[in-house]
């Protein structure tokens, strides 16, 4: 989707000059909708029927212990992982069925709706970072070269990177490599920002400066789910918390409730285990 | 005693035969042969059964037969089927195909070695898998197969010397009538093979200088 078709659309916000607000104003329509996401790995369920709602502009997190599934169900939103079942839709989008066979333009057009952070950067390395962000403008979406760069530009200064636009990605800090990993996906203009664990790969002094980015997306109005065990990030960010276990979804609810009173043991246990860790 | 006189006389005719002969057909046999290497590499990587197949067969047949047999396949054996080649292009097709074999693993293992991560970072940027190879994977394989493919270049160059056999003009047959003309084979053989050890020498310099160029290109 172009820019253009969203003015078509009518939903482009009043005119902003932040290059961190998204193309699309937050409202009460459901932009994601997921149910009965199913995957198996062979033997090993890995998700058992997964139902998920996001609406725009709404940031919804992830839980979970290692192995409960999180990072598959948000695999399976952008076509990385192909769900033995349930469907999955994104407004404007196609509404995916993967209890059949996934066309390659339905996967493309799944994918290009979102955009994805990684657990540990995946910047290419043989590009500097102007070239990291400008890559998908300029090579997928066809957007004229000067265009890009500007875009690239305003969005690296957003992040306080602008002077090592022409570095490498092996002479930066591990948070500003991830910072560059966020504008990249910014770059793309989705309306879905992915996180897979953005800060586990981090040392710990270095986790701050990228959770103050992806709150300022959140603050912003950018609609995003977040895979993370940084659960003061959920606490301040979230609008809905999800607790996985086991491959389905245990408990979800807003932070403070879920945080404060957890109904379910399992989610007691796992909130215990992480936030008293030597109790 | 040394015949100082011959070995001086001797060195530029062998010399140009190096740059003339040896040289060229090393390059572009080298050229070549990454072509095909890289177009097998492709076809081993892929799911389709009868492209890996065919790749895996041209594969086995290049590193199971004996270069010296391929050469005098295709410049004495052909002309029985009615196709005369002459010496020149019979050894840089010998050659670029003999490269291509060896290559083709080189590169296979090169493209593997990149991080899937990488792959699917090109994915949710929107990209086909056809250009994600092409402007990520690739570059970043490249710099993996610069020593095991500057291995490959360095023994294409020597084995250029078996042109000689089916009449090319390159160093060693230089070297072969200089000494069969001259009666002097110990010495003359000894500065082919110098000249042989200083063009590897320098190669393996440019090798060093490739592969600090591309450190970048690794992924951590």
């Amino acid at each position: 989707m172009s820019p253009t078709d969203r003015d078509a659309a009518g939903t482009t916000p009043p005119a902003g000059t932040d290059p961190l607000a998204p193309a699309e104003a937050p409202d009460d329509r459901v932009l994601l909708e997921a149910r009965g996401i199913r995957k198996s790995f062979g033997d090993n369920e890995v998700l058992r029927s997964i139902d998920l709602e996001v609406r725009r502009g709404e940031v919804v997190v992830l839980i979970g212990p290692s192995g409960s599934g999180k990072t598959t169900v948000l695999r399976s939103l952008n076509g990385l992982e192909t769900p033995d079942g349930g469907t999955v839709s994104i407004a404007g989008g196609p509404a995916l069925d993967f209890s059949k066979p996934i066309s390659k333009a339905e996967r493309y057009a799944l994918r290009d709706r979102s955009a994805m952070v990684f657990q540990q950067h995946n910047l290419f390395p043989h590009m500097t970072v102007l070239q990291n962000v400008i890559e998908g403008p300029l090579r997928v979406q066809k957007v004229p070269r000067a265009q890009a760069v500007a875009e690239a530009t305003a969005l690296l200064e957003r992040v306080g990177l602008a002077e090592k636009r022409d570095a490498y990605p092996f002479e930066l800090s591990g948070g500003q490599q991830q910072r560059v990993g966020i504008v990249r996906a910014l770059a793309l203009k989705p309306q879905l920002l992915l996180f897979d664990e953005p800060t586990s790969a981090l040392d710990p002094e270095l986790v701050g400066e990228v959770l103050q980015v992806i709150k300022e997306l959140a603050d912003e109005g950018w609609t995003m789910v977040v895979v993370t065990h940084e659960l003061g990030f959920a606490r301040h960010a979230a609008d809905e918390v999800l607790f996985m276990d086991g491959g389905v979804v245990v408990e979800r609810g807003a932070p403070k409730e879920l945080f404060a009173n957890p109904r379910e043991e399992r989610t007691r246990k796992f909130l215990e285990r992480i936030l008293r860790p030597l109790d | 005693m040394i015949d100082w006189q011959l070995v001086a006389d001797s060195f530029w005719p062998l010399l140009l035969g190096g740059l003339t002969g040896t040289i060229p057909l090393a390059l572009a046999s080298f050229a070549l042969g990454l072509v095909i290497a890289l177009g097998m590499a492709l076809m081993r990587i892929s799911k389709n059964r009868v492209l890996n197949g065919i790749a895996r067969f041209y594969i086995s047949a290049i590193r199971g037969t004996p270069l010296l047999v391929q050469l005098f396949v295709i410049f004495y054996g052909m002309p029985s089927v009615g196709l005369t080649i002459d010496p020149w292009p019979s050894a840089i097709i010998a050659f670029s195909l003999n490269v291509g074999g060896y290559a083709a693993e080189v590169i296979r293992a090169a493209i593997l070695s990149v991080p899937k991560r990488q792959w699917e970072a090109g994915y949710t940027i929107g990209m086909s898998p056809g250009t994600t190879l092409r402007r990520l994977i690739l570059p970043q394989a490249a710099r993996v197969s610069v020593p095991p493919l500057s291995n490959t270049f360095i023994s294409l160059v020597k084995d250029t010397s078996l042109a000689s056999t089916i009449l090319v003009t390159e160093m060693f047959r230089v070297a072969q009538e200089i000494a069969a003309f001259s009666q002097k084979f110990l010495l003359i053989y000894i500065e082919a093979a110098l000249i042989y050890w200083i063009f590897c020498f320098v190669l393996s310099s440019a090798q060093n200088l490739v592969e600090k160029r591309l450190d970048r290109y690794v992924a951590n």
